[in-house]
């Protein structure tokens, strides 16, 4: 692989969900260590371009690719390389309700990893201390946590054992502004401290302007605009700026 | 128009005959990824332990119950149906027959439907929803190995355990109404049970049990595997679970008792 080749790459992509296209060629591309933030209205396809890349979808049509190579499907060897070099932090945290805070930050160094119980303890409390959560919370259940605690428990899964690639799925959704603002420091902190290529979608522009190198803007199943994060307040592009006058307070 | 009023009733023959290919596709697909999960590794094997408690364990009160009822009622019936041809005496056996080889294997399934399987379709359609699934993917682990295999395992290897416990409570329900209250010799009754019934009267309902738990647990996920639509999805998912067993239990067991009888 040359050094100029992007770490992640969307090739013509295409994705029909209930008769309606929803991605229509989209061509994207993300060198390593950069952090892309992909804004949009609702329905543009964010999620379902973050999901492309997991391998939790299939396009119709093109290819996502992974350091050059694709990802065809699941259990392809490909994704399980990707899967075991990123972190996904889920709109909605995704814990799982079952298993302890401690149990869920390591889930994967228990499961897929096998590390011994006491090893992988002490590696999510490390994680958990990176989000800023004190030991005690180690042996909490989801349902005992509140939203924003639940968000920073997912982005300590996701940061545990270093990962390459990070996903954010819509970060601050449901957060009241405070804590909202506490993740977007915490997301970029942690991205800038991994040094690794972050992925976020979201239609907070405030998220967008604290985490993102590089913003691209999706509509129409495309990407309809992309440049630095500088660049958001300087373009004259008109579905920029109107998003973002719609993120200004009234007045 | 008249052809198009014409062809209604094909459209919707064809409508049917697609979506019973699609479930029956899915289902397949569904069970050959579970058996794949079942017997190749790697094992989950301290949440196989933690479904073995959650199926079998928790679930002795209600069988235990079911059974001591069941096994209560049928020698009263018994008593009473056989006394039209005076053959009252027949009670030990037919109850014992009766329990191990139908009622005590076809009963514990069905109060598992009830209990295991409405249970396994809400939690995994919880998760389908909440996008833990997604997660424990995109986390190197297969959601059918971690999730669906040891639930799977718990229920084939403790079905059988229970209805064991459930021919043993059921017998006993019958000794116990038919020595208090139809006035038979408890030893008698007792000896009569053990003279009568072969290994294979046992056998062959421990080897129901097994199916209907592998019918029960994989309905259960199936179901809430393919959750969609929130709340409302989850609901639909433990409904359909509870149902689509219990109609599945009747069957195989109508099939296997025809297989079983023959040989």
């Amino acid at each position: 692989m040359s050094p100029a080749a992007p770490e992640l790459e969307w090739r013509g992509v295409r994705k029909v969900l209930g008769g309606r296209p929803v991605l229509d060629g989209l061509d994207l591309s993300l060198v390593a260590g950069r952090s892309l933030v992909i804004i949009g209205g609702s329905g543009q396809g964010k999620s379902v371009t973050l999901k492309l890349a997991l391998g939790l979808m299939r396009p119709d049509a093109g290819t996502v690719l992974f350091r050059g190579r694709p990802l065809p499907g699941l259990f392809n060897r490909r994704q399980s390389v990707l899967y075991r070099q990123s972190g996904v932090l889920f709109q909605g945290s995704a814990l799982f309700d079952s298993l302890r805070v401690w149990e869920i930050v390591s889930f994967r160094l228990l499961h897929a990893d096998r590390w011994p119980r006491v090893r992988a303890r002490e590696a999510a409390i490390e994680a958990l201390a990176q989000v800023q959560l004190g030991r005690e919370v180690a042996d909490l259940f989801p349902s005992e946590l509140s939203g924003g605690m639940q968000k920073r428990v997912g982005l300590a899964r996701a940061i545990v054992g270093a990962p390459r690639v990070l996903f954010f799925d819509e970060p601050t959704t449901g957060l009241d502004p405070i804590t909202a603002a506490s993740i977007n420091r915490l997301i970029a902190d942690q991205v800038r401290r991994l040094g690794c290529t972050a992925v976020t979608i979201t239609h907070d522009l405030v998220s967008a302007r604290t985490i993102a190198d590089e913003i691209a803007l999706l509509d129409g199943g495309r990407i309809a605009w992309r440049g630095d994060r500088a660049d958001l307040d300087a373009t004259d592009d008109h579905r920029v700026r109107s998003m973002v006058e719609a993120s200004l307070p009234p007045r | 128009m008249p052809l198009q009023a014409a062809l209604v009733p094909f459209t919707v023959v064809g409508r049917l005959v697609m979506g019973v290919c699609a479930i029956v596709g899915a289902l397949s697909l569904f069970v050959g990824r579970t058996l794949l999960a079942c017997f190749t590794p790697r094992w989950h094997g301290g949440q196989i332990a933690r479904q073995a408690v959650s199926i079998g364990f928790l679930s002795l009160p209600v069988v235990g119950l079911t059974a001591v009822f069941t096994g209560a009622a049928l020698a009263l019936n018994i008593y009473t149906g056989g006394g039209r041809f005076n053959a009252e005496q027949i009670v030990p056996q037919i109850v014992a027959l009766g329990i191990t080889r139908e009622l005590a294997p076809v009963l514990v399934a069905l109060m598992l439907s009830g209990r295991v399987a409405t249970t396994i379709a809400a939690e995994i359609g919880a998760m389908r929803a909440t996008e833990q699934i997604d997660a424990m993917r995109t986390l190197s682990t297969d959601p059918f190995r971690f999730l669906v295999a040891p639930r799977v395992l718990a229920g084939v290897a403790t079905l059988p355990l229970l209805t064991s416990v459930a021919d043993i409570v059921g017998i006993g329900g019958g000794w116990l109404v038919s020595t208090l209250s139809l006035g038979f010799n408890p030893e008698a009754y007792a000896r009569s049970t053990v003279a009568f019934l072969e290994a294979w009267d046992i056998q062959s309902g421990l080897i129901k049990a097994a199916v209907f738990g592998f019918i029960v647990t994989a309905m259960g996920a199936f179901h809430g595997y393919r959750a969609t639509g929130g709340a409302r999805g989850v609901g639909h998912a433990a409904t359909q679970a509870m149902v689509w067993s219990g109609v599945l239990i009747f069957a195989t067991d109508y099939l296997m008792t025809s297989w079983f009888t023959q040989t």
